[in-house]
């Protein structure tokens, strides 16, 4: 039976760093999902870019828990998307999960994401649909820290995942 | 290519239960998927069950939710518990022949440092309420996990039959 989920690549962060970069993805998949568990150096925003495109052209809704509350907004015309509309921690590590569709297509991308951020005490979980008006296939996908570095032993592996 | 996307083990029970379990899991894997179908006997909406890993019942579980019901969302949380905040399940009382679907997913479950993984669960009934949630969890064990527990036995009631547990295995290279 032909493999319909393969790992594309995988990183794991010997040293902090302030970005980590999936590029040269092949266009033979259908889709693709990205997990990364992750803590920070200090606390951060994430954000995530495909192939170097850091113009006005993203869009998300979110909706996240805080433990206490629940909340939901949009973004729009951004220059990025979130990886967590909550800011990635210090201390307990974390599991952002991206999952984008037809990322090779010659419409608009979409993106869904999900934040597990629990701190035993504090924290949030949330998830979020992203927008990329880019007709463009994704050949690459890039996370940076808006501040401070992902710490060293962060892991990030990318899969495709075919339909037939 | 070697399958990356793995099952390692399945069961759909016969006849109802109060836990199930999945031991010896091997540690060739990167990540775990548990995927879980299930009705429980409760006579109530939406009974919880509760996840073990290891076996462990000490204070190492902490979880981050967000529940949604139809007509409104809240959002809690539980830290140093003795249990990871499991699913939930159809109960008795809902809509026949109707399971609830939950997906656990464990990253790096191997990993000798605390472990964060996500589980989002959804039941449905034909009624004026259902309920959907989504966990953020966190187990503070330091050792790979080769046993994962669910287990009803706190909410006095069990899995029926037909309830279907899978376990999958997936590597990154």
């Amino acid at each position: 039976m032909a493999a319909t989920y393969e790992p594309i690549a995988t990183t794991t962060l010997g040293s902090a760093a302030s970005s980590i970069t999936f590029s040269s993805i092949p266009s033979t998949y259908t889709d693709l999902r990205v997990v990364l568990t992750t803590t920070a150096t200090s606390a951060f925003y994430g954000k995530l870019t495909f192939n170097g495109d850091t113009g006005a052209n993203y869009s998300e809704t979110w909706i996240d828990g805080s433990g206490s509350a629940a909340a939901s907004g949009r973004n729009s015309s951004n220059n990025w998307l979130y990886i967590s509309q909550r800011q990635i921690q210090t201390g307990q590590p974390q599991l952002i999960t991206t999952d984008i569709f037809s990322y090779a297509g010659s419409t608009y991308k979409t993106a869904l994401e999900t934040y597990n951020q629990d701190q035993n005490g504090s924290g949030w979980v949330g998830s979020q649909v992203g927008l990329w008006r880019s007709t463009a296939a994704i050949t690459s996908i890039t996370y940076t820290t808006s501040t401070s570095t992902f710490t060293a032993g962060t892991t990030a592996t990318l899969y495709g995942i075919k339909s037939a | 290519m070697a399958n990356t996307y793995t099952l390692i083990s399945s069961n759909t029970l016969s006849s109802s239960a109060a836990s199930v379990t999945f031991s010896s899991i091997p540690a060739t894997y990167t990540d775990l998927v548990l995927r879980v179908s299930a009705r429980g006997d409760a006579a109530t909406q939406a009974p919880n069950f509760d996840i073990f890993l290891n076996s462990d019942t000490t204070s190492k579980y902490s979880a981050t939710w967000l529940q949604g019901s139809g007509s409104s969302v809240v959002s809690s949380s539980a830290s140093n518990a003795s249990y990871g905040r499991g699913s939930i399940t159809d109960g008795a009382t809902e809509t026949s022949n109707t399971f609830s679907s939950s997906e656990f997913y464990f990253p790096n479950y191997n990993s000798t440092a605390a472990k964060p993984y996500s589980i989002i669960t959804v039941e449905e009934t034909n009624a004026t309420a259902a309920y959907m949630q989504a966990y953020a969890s966190l187990y503070r064990g330091t050792s790979g996990i080769s046993t994962i527990s669910l287990s009803t036995a706190s909410g006095g009631y069990n899995f029926v039959a037909g309830s279907s547990f899978y376990l999958y295995g997936i590597k990154n290279s």
